[in-house]
């Protein structure tokens, strides 16, 4: 076994190894990229039902609801951007830090009824946390400007932000 | 006056990190042997500064000095004092400053356990790692100061996030970044050798056992944050391919890697380059674990503490630090020659292949990660990847590396014959076939199946390393028995951790075979769940230290008898207005009853009910492997010392 030859040995099985982890790749990427999408998107064009799909954004205030169906818990709720709200549907217990005005993610997909439903909610362990297209929202609504340093102002305030200026703001 | 102090301290730590890098480098350049013996001085000196510094911010923690904002805004009187010492590193500027605090103690460890290094590599090693710890300090130090003054003080801090309130949770960050930063010392001597132009089995003999610290330390932490979401989270799962997951998966995988090719390189001279490169990558990637995902640039549901203001410091540090040691290998690596020959077939054969299908997995991982924020970036395109995707590309990454894992250790070095090899194992594979087709057929579950067969092949397979190498059954017995007290702890320790990945896969195995059921039931009602009758005894309030508990009475029974008494239960904090959820556990080794408490509702409660099969065995398995390396570090040959050099000369006839 010469030293070239072992190289190419070397070489080439680094080139298996690496040309199938790239094809791997590949093709899970072809069926397994999920979008996140805002509640003003899916007022825009909803994606088809049954694709699925992540929605973030605000537990709409008051609109958490508890009902059964079929024998199993489910919760219903808004998420909201400011501008549009989508109803979503979940079935299982809510996370901890999910709390009316706070920012969630959801992963799921648009049922036949137009609501999404959601396979898992997530909310962030920071209590504080917002999404980014919630705070761009605030930005463009001149509720909250990030130069002055100022904290973001109360979640529970933020129902209603149409993008426009808040008078005397 | 502590912050005050603390803050000196860190800036005191700054300035004697900034000599580090300098002086003894210059020195080693100039072969000036005074400038390089003021490397471990330095290095020692900063790490008492660092932890002066680090002690003050903990005891402003404990004595609740709210006029430090870290504290007023991590901590409060009310908190137990457990919770008031670890909340000083359950948040982005504390953890920093313990991430600094680790490097700066690695420093130490090389200046006080290095002295038998020579004193060239010494001195660069050190001003590698002192290079790094300026770099980080001054971040610190300027972008994320925790000494940071308010005023006028609040009267009552605003606590640590409830989530953070566990003692397992507590012990996480300080491990994982044991683990994380534990690779800063093979990079070290990595650059160290490129500057120096030279790697022999020496060098990989110093950098294994550092090597081996760091991974055993990284699976601990690994297996430790995956175990908190397993039972604070309540979500039942174990493992989401979350960023923050992900980020520590990548170093552990690359240095997995490193651990197995620096043994080449020390037995045999061979995959120098590639040894130093690998030293290089790992750390590069516990680099941007820990800082793309605290810098906010990484999305993720774990991050408690992020920031991107602070994203370009970082990015600008990660750049200076990784693409200069990477321009570093470009320059340097073709000086580097190897030496040792072997046939594809071989122990080293094997070792490539492990390395090759390691950082296969790495990059797939990686790609994975890295994705979503890319193209948020390229194209604008705001979208994630799941876990089906790491499914579908790690699964065959992993089923030849599991296959070849038993194999590899059986070959010997330079030139080895398959056919044999496999002969020696038959058993355990046999074995493994079994195991696969009985749960093939007995649950009908092909991911459980094929992963109890890999299972079951690792585990028997390394202890077929230990039958071979006692020859067990050809010998008489108590030959066998007196071969096997012989063998060196390396020789242990690699069989245990090979078993420990083995009894891993049995738990994931186990864990999709799983049952779940979110149910809503009235006091005294029954359900049943995985063969167990679950009845809801009642509900009761508790007071806890600083929130009020809704506990739940579950009582488990199986065939009409009592299996478990379970109390799920959530707490409500006070101050925080926050709810915890706190899942009741309850296992026997082989199973975990698993309840969750939700809302009432008319009398109903919610309750998320699992039986997790095997479940322990995920971190027991992990648990192993750390034992595993834990033993290889005790083995007297890889000790760090006098002794080593002396029998280093011994060794250099290959033991043919």
């Amino acid at each position: 076994m010469t030293r070239k030859r072992r190289r190419l040995y070397v070489l080439l099985a680094c080139g298996v190894g690496l040309g199938s982890a790239s094809a791997l790749a590949l093709t899970a990427f072809g069926g397994n990229l999920v979008f996140f999408i805002s509640p003003s998107q899916i007022a825009d064009h909803a994606p088809p039902p049954g694709h699925s799909f992540r929605l973030g954004g605000l537990v709409e205030m008051g609109s958490v609801r508890r009902v059964m169906v079929a024998g199993h818990p489910e919760a219903v709720f808004g998420v909201t951007d400011g501008h549009s709200t989508v109803s979503v549907d979940y079935k299982g217990i809510l996370p901890d830090l999910f709390r009316e005005g706070q920012g969630i993610v959801a992963l799921g997909s648009i049922a036949p009824d137009g609501s999404f439903r959601a396979s898992e909610v997530l909310a962030k362990h920071d209590a504080n946390y917002m999404p980014k297209e919630v705070v761009d929202a605030l930005k463009k609504s001149g509720r909250w400007n990030p130069a002055t340093g100022e904290p973001l102002p109360a979640a529970a305030t933020w129902d209603g932000i149409d993008g426009k200026p808040a008078a005397g703001g | 006056m502590t912050p005050e102090l603390g803050h000196f301290a860190l800036a005191l730590a700054v300035a004697l990190a900034c000599a580090q890098a300098v002086l003894p480098l210059w020195g080693a350049h100039n072969r000036d042997p005074r400038l390089m013996a003021s490397g471990p001085a330095l290095a020692l000196g900063q790490l008492i500064a660092l932890a002066t510094s680090f002690g003050c911010l903990v005891w402003s923690g404990v004595t609740d000095d709210f006029s430090v904002s870290n504290v007023a805004r991590y901590s409060s009187s009310l908190e137990p004092l457990f919770y008031k010492i670890t909340g000083t590193w359950g948040n982005h500027e504390g953890s920093i400053l313990l991430w600094c605090l680790i490097l700066a103690l690695c420093g130490g460890v090389v200046a006080v356990f290095g002295r038998d290094l020579p004193s060239a590599l010494r001195a660069r090693v050190i001003g590698v790692l002192g290079f790094t710890s300026a770099g980080f300090l001054l971040f610190a130090l300027t972008a994320s100061n925790p000494f940071t003054r308010v005023w006028p003080p609040p009267i009552q801090g605003q606590s640590i996030n409830p989530l953070l309130q566990d003692p397992g949770l507590a012990m996480h960050p300080p491990i994982l970044y044991a683990g994380y930063v534990g690779f800063a010392i093979p990079f070290a001597f990595a650059v160290a050798a490129l500057l120096e132009g030279r790697v022999d089995a020496a060098w990989g003999r110093w950098v294994r056992p550092w090597t081996l610290a760091a991974w055993c330390l990284l699976t601990c932490g690994i297996a430790l944050g995956s175990w908190w979401s397993y039972y604070v989270l309540g979500w039942g799962g174990y493992w989401f391919w979350d960023p923050v997951e992900n980020a520590s998966l990548l170093p552990w995988l690359t240095g997995t890697a490193l651990l197995h090719s620096a043994i080449v390189v020390e037995k045999r001279e061979a995959l120098k380059i590639w040894t130093v490169l690998l030293a290089i990558g790992t750390f590069s990637l516990s680099l941007s674990g820990t800082f793309l995902v605290r810098s906010g640039l990484l999305n993720s549901v774990h991050t408690f503490a992020s920031d991107p203001t602070r994203g370009v410091f970082i990015l600008a540090l990660l750049a200076i630090v990784i693409g200069g040691s990477l321009l570093l290998f470009a320059l340097r690596a073709p000086v580097l020659s190897a030496a040792g020959v072997f046939a594809p077939v071989s122990r080293e054969g094997a070792i490539v292949l492990n390395n090759i299908l390691l950082c296969s997995l790495a990059a797939v991982v990686l790609t994975g990660t890295m994705y979503p924020p890319m193209a948020e970036l390229l194209f604008g395109a705001k979208l994630s990847v799941g876990p089906p995707y790491f499914h579908d590309t790690v699964i065959p990454l992993v089923a030849p590396l599991f296959a070849a894992m038993s194999l590899g250790p059986i070959l010997p070095w330079k030139r080895a014959d398959l056919g044999a090899a496999l002969m020696k194992l038959w058993w355990a594979a046999l074995a493994a076939a079994l195991v696969g087709i009985a749960v093939g057929f007995g649950v009908r579950d092909a991911f459980a199946a094929l992963g109890l067969t890999a299972a079951t092949w690792m585990i028997l397979g390394a202890a077929a390393q230990l039958v071979e190498r006692t020859r067990l059954f050809r010998l008489p017995w108590r030959a066998s028995r007196e071969r096997l007290g012989a063998q060196p702890l390396a020789v242990w320790g690699a069989a245990v951790a090979h078993a420990g990945m083995g009894v891993t896969i049995a738990g994931i195995a186990g864990m999709a075979l799983a049952s779940s059921s979110v149910v809503a039931v009235k006091t005294g009602q029954t359900v049943a769940l995985g063969g167990y009758d679950w009845t809801l005894l009642g509900l009761h309030n508790a007071p806890g230290p600083d929130y009020v508990s809704r506990v739940a009475d579950l009582r488990v029974t199986r065939d009409g008898r009592q299996v478990a008494l379970m109390h799920p239960a959530r707490h409500d904090f006070t101050v925080q207005h926050q709810n915890i959820s706190d899942a009741s556990i309850i296992t026997n080794g082989m199973r975990d009853l698993y309840a969750v408490l939700g809302d009432e509702r008319d009398g109903q409660v919610v309750l998320r009910l699992h039986v997790n099969l095997m479940a322990p065995w995920i971190w027991l398995g992990a648990l192993v492997m750390a034992l595993g390396g834990g033993l290889s570090l005790a083995d007297r040959r890889l000790r760090v010392g006098a002794p080593a050099r002396r029998r280093r000369a011994a060794q250099t006839v290959p033991a043919e």
